[in-house]
């Protein structure tokens, strides 16, 4: 079996699982933000059953509108904050103590290898990274979770990608998963896990892990997995909130279908708009002018992706008609960026930092796009209207090309830009 | 449980956004946004399957955004039953879980006429097109999603286990 599978079979009480089956399965555990946990909790009351099936496995994160920007978000913000207090939640992240809810359930320890976990938001397939099966479900479902902490799933058939050769310098794991994105498509892995492997894997960072799960759900599918490894124990032994046990995929275990990927080929991509799978070298689409660069995100407003920024962003200014706004992805970044110093640089710069909040990357508050407006983010959709007026462009890119074009003032190519 | 109904039948990538546009997504009255269902694709569709119907499509049907709104409104508007070649995967669980029957039918978008008269036994997995007079397999249901639309959806499927205990 592979790893989706092994996990599932795990799950559900199970030697072995085939894809197509469906499973009754336990879930290890269930995390929902304040844009979707208020209809879960009403849904949850509709239920009838007075007390959650366990608290200490249901995460509870305020992120999308913080601090709150509207009374109505406030409201939201109560009816979460009220039913932690009322079901006694053990692990409620209010303002101030968590940030964007995907990062907060790995680096808080709420993710482990061989955890089946659901999520009220699509982007759970993130929780791969560390060797778990995440997936996003609606609010209804989430209160069925929260009331029995079990769920149906049918057993995805996955694809593999094989990943070999080094990263060009400059080229990001982020410029791999759009790569991926626009060989396989918006819907080209639905009802799929798509499990990330090969030589380069083990190279990357379990931040940068994080981002090529991300976006596993804008290809339609259900989970995003890497193999659990040597970096992968050594990241969760400190932050485990549990017990737990790692699973691997077989050596001999099926796949619907493998794409070999030699990444040292792989040059900087970018997204155009207005579809995620509308990938093209970055190179060739210079001298678009952006007016607002955004790096943050559950994608990718990591320490690594302030690292590297920062690298850049300490050549010079940004370019006098670009507003950029840089969001730590939690708390626990945010620190570190102070501690490194890179807040200083970004301040320096010119950029805004905020708060870590899902903020710009849905349009939620804090740096939206006017109507003509063009941006260039390090985020994982760039639909119609998602930061903002239906009339702007969103481009998505790796944080590296988004601090040289905040530079620049235009797209460009970071390894053209950075080497003349 | 049979279900039967005139077929509407709709192509391929049909997503939520055209289900329920997302203008309608702040009223959380199924009534009305029954009244939007389908609007980005034919804004007659709720006058035509208010006297309850059958809802035909081809591949991927309900891709995009999470919203549970999107089966809520068909579910109103008097669609009984959504056969298609496959679902989007969020989709096909939010329709299972507000109590709207879904089928996948490899063939049907093409074997189906609008307006034929349908009839879909949803144990066996078989629609009966009376219009054609042919027979079709579906995938069959597992024995539990059955339960949880016979009961009209998880949340009244959980309250009649718990209350039965
Ligand atoms: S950062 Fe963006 S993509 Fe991630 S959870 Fe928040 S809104 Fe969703």
């Amino acid at each position: 079996m592979n790893l989706a599978e092994k996990i599932l079979a795990r799950a559900s009480g199970r030697d072995e699982v085939k894809p197509g089956e469906i499973v009754q399965s336990r879930v290890d555990a269930a995390m929902a933000n304040e844009i979707t946990g208020p209809l879960a909790i009403k849904a949850f009351r509709e239920i009838g059953v007075p007390k959650v099936w366990d608290n200490e496995r249901i995460v509870l994160i305020q992120d999308h509108q913080v601090p709150a920007d509207t009374v109505k978000s406030a409201e939201l913000h109560k009816i979460m904050r009220r039913f932690a207090e009322e079901q006694s939640i053990k692990f409620f992240y209010d303002i101030g103590r968590g940030g964007v809810c995907h990062q907060v359930m790995v680096e808080e320890g709420h993710v482990l290898p061989g955890d089946l976990i659901v999520g009220a938001d699509s982007h759970t397939c993130t929780y791969g990274a560390l060797g778990a099966f995440g997936t996003g479900i609606g609010s209804t479902e989430m209160a069925a979770v929260f009331a029995t902490g079990e769920i149906w799933l049918r057993v995805p058939s996955s694809i593999k990608v094989n990943f070999c050769g080094s990263l060009r310098e400059h080229v990001a794991a982020k410029d791999l998963i759009l790569y991926v994105i626009s060989l396989i498509g918006a819907s080209g892995a639905t009802y799929k896990a798509m499990e990330f492997t090969g030589s380069t894997i083990s190279k990357l960072s379990i931040g940068e892990r994080m981002t090529l799960c991300n976006m596993a759900v804008e290809m339609g599918a259900k989970a995003g997995l890497v193999n659990p490894d040597e970096k992968t124990l050594r990241y969760v032994e400190k932050l485990a909130r549990r017990r737990f046990e790692p699973l691997k995929s077989d050596q001999d275990a099926d796949y619907e279908k493998t794409l070999k990927i030699d990444v040292s080929r792989i040059e900087p991509m970018i997204a155009c708009p207005h579809a995620v799978d509308n990938v093209k070298p970055v190179k060739s689409v210079e001298d678009v002018k952006i007016d607002q660069a955004f790096i943050g995100s559950c994608t990718n407003g990591r320490i690594e992706d302030l690292r590297a920024a920062a690298e850049i962003l300490r050549r010079g200014r940004i370019s006098k008609g670009v507003r950029m706004i840089i969001t730590p992805a939690s708390r626990r970044i945010y620190l570190q960026a102070l501690r490194e110093g890179l807040i200083e640089t970004f301040i320096e710069a010119g950029a805004l930092v905020t708060n870590p909040t899902c903020g710009a990357c849905f349009g939620g508050h804090m740096g939206l796009l006017a109507p003509g407006e063009v941006c260039i983010s390090s985020s994982n959709r760039n639909f119609i209207g998602r930061m903002g007026s239906p009339e702007a462009e969103i481009y998505l890119a790796s944080p590296i090309t988004v601090a040289a074009s905040a530079l620049a003032g235009r797209i460009v190519d970071p390894i053209e830009y950075l080497e003349d | 449980m049979k279900i039967a109904g005139k077929a509407i039948v709709f192509g391929d990538d049909i997503n939520t956004d055209v289900i329920i546009p997302s203008k309608y997504l702040t009223t959380l009255d199924p009534k009305e946004l029954a009244k939007h269902a389908m609007e980005g694709m034919d804004p007659s569709f709720a006058d035509k399957a208010k006297e309850g119907i059958i809802l035909v499509a081809g591949k991927n049907f309900g891709c995009g955004s999470s919203r549970e709104q999107a089966p809520i409104a068909l579910k109103y508007a008097g669609v009984r039953c959504v056969l298609a070649e496959f679902f989007a995967r969020i989709f096909y669980r939010n329709a299972v879980n507000i109590g709207l029957p879904v089928l996948e039918a490899p063939g049907v978008s093409k074997a189906v006429n609008d307006g034929d008269f349908l009839t879909v036994n949803l144990e066996k997995g078989e629609i009966l097109n009376e219009t054609k007079g042919e027979v079709m397999k579906a995938v069959r249901l597992p024995e539990f999603i059955l339960e949880i639309l016979k009961d009209g959806g998880l949340i009244n499927h959980l309250k009649k286990k718990i209350g039965g205990k």
